[in-house]
C-alpha cells in the first residue's frame, strides 16, 4: 500500500536512506537470506511536479505495522500517513476524500474515539484563524468522536504546498497541492534535546552531534542483541546512540587519556552512558587501528562498525610508529630496558588513505556477513563534486547509501553505508597486508597524498581561481533557507 | 576489562607468533551485575576460544565453568548463567595482560587495557 511519507526539511540526503535502512531492520522484505537482496529496496514516488528534495514522498509498504515501526524509530520522518485524499484545490480534496472507501475511514471516526486535526503548510506560516477555517471546511467528514488536542487516539493532518515564492529554496511549486491523511507514526524528536551535546557531561572536540549519531545507528541497524564497534570511540558519542537502540557496544581509541581517564571519575566515557541510563559498553580499550590487537582467527564478531575516522581537519589521526618514522628513518627507536615500564610510546601521523584502508580491512574481517560498516568520509567540494565521487571500495563490501552533509564551502562529509556481501578470504588478507607494508615504507608520501587538512585550510590555488570561469558554470548545490542542508 | 575482551585480544608485537591467550596478572577484580541477554550469548558463543576463556575465568577466581563446552550446552539455563557471569560480569579493574611469548606487560588500569605497542615493537 502507498503511504504518504513527509520528512523534516533537513539533512536531505539522509532521509530516504534512513527509511530504507529501517525497512531492512524491520524485515519489510521478509527473512531473505541473500538471494533476493537485489530487489530489497522500497518503491518511492514523488507527488506530481515535486522536486526530489521535497519533503513529500509516497512510499510503498506492505502494512501499517511496518509503516508505524519505521516512522517511530526514524529521526527524519515527520510522519507517515494513510492518505485519505489529495487535490489541487479544496473542492478537489473534498471530492477525493469522499471517494476514499468508507471501510477505511469509519473505524477511525467512531464516537468512542478521540481525534485531532493539525494544519500544516510547507514554506509558509498560516494564521490560527486560517487554520481554524480550514478545519471547519472539513465538516463533510463525519467525525463522531470527541476532539482531544493532548492525547488523541487518531491524528489527522491537513498539509498544503503552494506557490508562496521561496518555497524553502525548492523550485516553486507549479501547482498547489493539498493532502489529508491519518498519521500512522512519526519520529520521536524528543530524543534530540535529551541527548543533545550541550548537556553531555564529557565532550571532546569532535563529539558527534546527537541527531547524526542516531542516523548512523539507524544506518547500522543497531538493535538489542547486536554488537557494535567503534574503533575511534573518543568520548563515545556514536556508541551512545547505538546503545540507546539496545545494541551492545565496544570502543577503542589510541588516546588513553580519553578512554581511561576522561576528566575525572564522574566525567568520562562511562559516565556519558550512565547519564542516560544506558548499559555500559562491553569494552573500552586503547588500541591502534593500524595494528589492531585482535587474536589471529578471530573474525565475524561485530554486527556493525560505526565510526567517524579522524580525517585531519578537526582532529588528525595517529598510529604507532613514532618520531623516527616521521623523519623517514627505518630503524625504530629502541626503548631502554629500565624505562620500559612507564614508557609512553610516541605516535606518528596517520593519513586518511591509510586510515580508511585499515578500517575497511578490519571491517571486512570482523563484521558478520550481511553486517554493516557505517562511516564518514570527507570530500573536497572544489573537485567536480556534482559528478560521481570515488568512494573507498572493498571486494567484501557493497555501498548502499552515501549521504552528503556540507560542512563548509571547501569540504563536506559523506556518510557511507556498506553491507558485507563477501567473506574475508586469504587472498584479500594477503593483499591488505602488502598494502599495509607499502604504507609503512612510503609513510611520508602517503602523508602528503592523504592530507586533507592542507587542502581545506590552504588558500585557494590562484591558478584555479584564474581559470575560475569554468567552475562558475558548474551547477551549485541548492541552498535551502539560506543554508545547505 | 571483561573476559570477552580478553578472549578477543592477543599480543601483536612484531615477530610474535603465538600472542594468544594473554596471561592475566590480577590486582583487582570487580563484579558488576548486568542483565542476561540469551540471544547475545548464543551469538557470541561460537566466537569464544573456550579453553582460554575458562582458564581466564579461573585466574579471576571463578572456577564454575566446565573445561570444555559445545553449543549443546546453550540449552541449559544454568550454563547460560555461568557463561554470562564469566563473560560479562567479571571485570579486571587493575592488573595486566602478559604476552605469553615475550613476557611484555600490557597494563590494565581502571578497566582499560592498554594495547599500544612501543616504537621498537611495531
Amino acid at each position: 500500500m502507498w503511504y504518504l511519507c513527509v520528512f523534516y526539511h533537513r539533512l536531505l540526503d539522509y532521509r530516504k536512506a534512513e527509511v530504507e535502512s529501517l525497512a531492512e531492520l524491520f524485515r519489510v522484505f521478509g527473512d531473505d537470506d541473500g538471494d533476493n537482496k537485489e530487489s530489497s529496496s522500497l518503491k518511492w514516488r514523488l507527488p506530481q511536479h515535486h522536486h526530489p528534495d521535497s519533503p513529500f514522498h509516497f512510499v510503498n509498504l506492505p502494512s501499517e505495522d511496518f509503516a508505524r515501526n519505521i516512522a517511530n524509530r526514524s529521526i527524519l520522518v515527520k510522519g507517515i500517513y494513510e492518505l485519505w485524499g489529495e487535490g489541487s484545490s479544496y473542492e478537489e480534496l473534498e471530492e477525493s476524500i469522499r471517494c476514499y472507501p468508507d471501510e477505511r475511514k469509519l473505524p477511525y471516526l467512531d464516537s468512542g474515539s478521540t481525534f485531532k486535526i493539525t494544519v500544516d503548510c510547507f514554506g509558509k506560516v498560516i494564521s490560527f484563524q486560517e487554520q481554524n477555517d480550514r478545519i471547519k471546511g472539513l465538516a463533510y467528514i463525519p467525525f463522531k468522536g470527541r476532539a482531544n488536542l493532548r492525547n488523541p487516539d487518531h491524528n489527522f493532518w491537513l498539509m498544503e504546498t503552494d506557490d508562496y515564492g521561496t518555497n524553502n529554496g525548492l523550485p516553486p511549486v507549479v501547482q498547489r497541492r493539498i493532502f489529508f491523511g491519518r498519521e500512522v507514526g512519526g519520529a520521536d524528536r524528543k530524543l534530540l534535546p535529551t541527548y543533545q551535546l550541550k548537556s553531555r557531561t564529557y565532550l571532546g572536540p569532535t563529539a558527534m552531534d546527537a541527531e547524526i549519531a542516531f542516523l548512523m545507528a539507524n544506518q547500522a541497524l543497531a538493535t538489542p542483541g547486536k554488537l557494535v564497534y567503534d574503533p575511534f570511540v573518543g568520548t563515545g558519542s556514536i556508541l551512545i546512540a547505538a546503545a540507546h537502540f539496545g545494541a551492545m557496544t565496544m570502543g577503542a581509541d589510541i588516546d588513553i587519556r580519553v578512554v581511561r581517564d576522561g576528566r575525572g571519575p564522574d566525567c568520562n566515557v562511562w559516565s556519558n552512558f550512565k547519564q542516560y541510563g544506558l548499559p555500559m559498553p562491553i569494552a573500552l580499550l586503547r588500541a591502534d587501528n593500524n595494528l589492531p590487537p585482535w587474536r589471529p582467527g578471530l573474525k565475524e564478531i561485530f554486527d556493525a562498525i560505526i565510526c567517524d575516522p579522524p580525517y585531519g581537519v578537526r582532529a588528525g589521526g595517529r598510529k604507532s610508529g613514532g618520531r623516527k618514522l616521521l623523519k623517514g628513518t627505518v630503524d625504530p627507536y629502541t626503548v631502554p630496558d629500565d624505562k620500559r615500564t612507564d614508557h609512553i610510546p610516541s605516535t606518528a601521523a596517520y593519513s586518511l588513505v591509510e586510515c580508511v584502508h585499515d578500517l575497511l580491512d578490519l571491517a571486512a574481517r570482523m563484521i558478520v556477513m550481511g553486517g554493516r560498516l557505517v562511516f564518514f568520509y570527507p570530500v573536497l567540494r572544489e573537485d567536480d563534486y556534482v559528478e560521481d565521487h570515488h568512494y573507498p571500495e572493498h571486494p567484501c563490501f557493497k555501498l548502499i547509501a552515501a549521504s552528503e552533509q556540507i560542512l563548509s564551502s571547501r569540504y563536506s562529509r559523506v556518510l557511507l553505508t556498506m553491507v558485507k556481501i563477501g567473506p574475508y578470504t586469504e587472498e584479500i588478507a594477503e593483499a591488505a597486508q602488502l598494502k599495509h607494508i607499502e604504507f609503512r615504507e612510503n609513510h611520508l608520501k602517503w602523508l602528503e597524498d592523504g592530507n586533507l587538512h592542507s587542502a581545506v585550510f590552504s588558500p585557494a590555488d590562484p591558478q584555479i581561481a584564474a581559470a575560475g570561469d569554468s567552475s562558475l558554470s558548474r551547477e551549485p548545490k541548492p541552498k535551502y533557507r539560506g543554508k545547505y542542508v | 576489562m571483561r573476559l570477552l575482551t580478553h578472549n578477543m585480544l592477543s599480543s601483536n608485537i612484531k615477530g610474535v607468533a603465538n600472542g594468544f591467550p594473554l596471561r592475566i596478572e590480577v590486582e583487582k577484580v570487580v563484579e558488576k551485575k548486568v542483565d542476561l541477554n540469551a540471544d547475545f550469548l548464543r551469538n557470541i558463543f561460537p566466537k569464544i576460544e573456550w579453553k582460554a576463556f575458562a582458564e581466564a575465568a579461573r585466574t579471576l577466581g571463578y572456577a564454575e565453568l566446565p573445561e570444555d563446552a559445545d553449543s549443546s550446552f546453550l540449552d541449559s539455563d544454568d550454563f547460560l548463567d555461568k557463561f554470562h557471569h564469566a563473560l560479562l560480569e567479571l571485570h579486571l579493574e587493575e592488573g595486566a595482560l602478559i604476552c605469553p611469548e615475550t613476557g611484555r606487560r600490557f597494563p590494565v588500569n581502571k578497566g582499560i587495557p592498554n594495547m599500544l605497542l612501543h616504537e621498537d615493537e611495531v
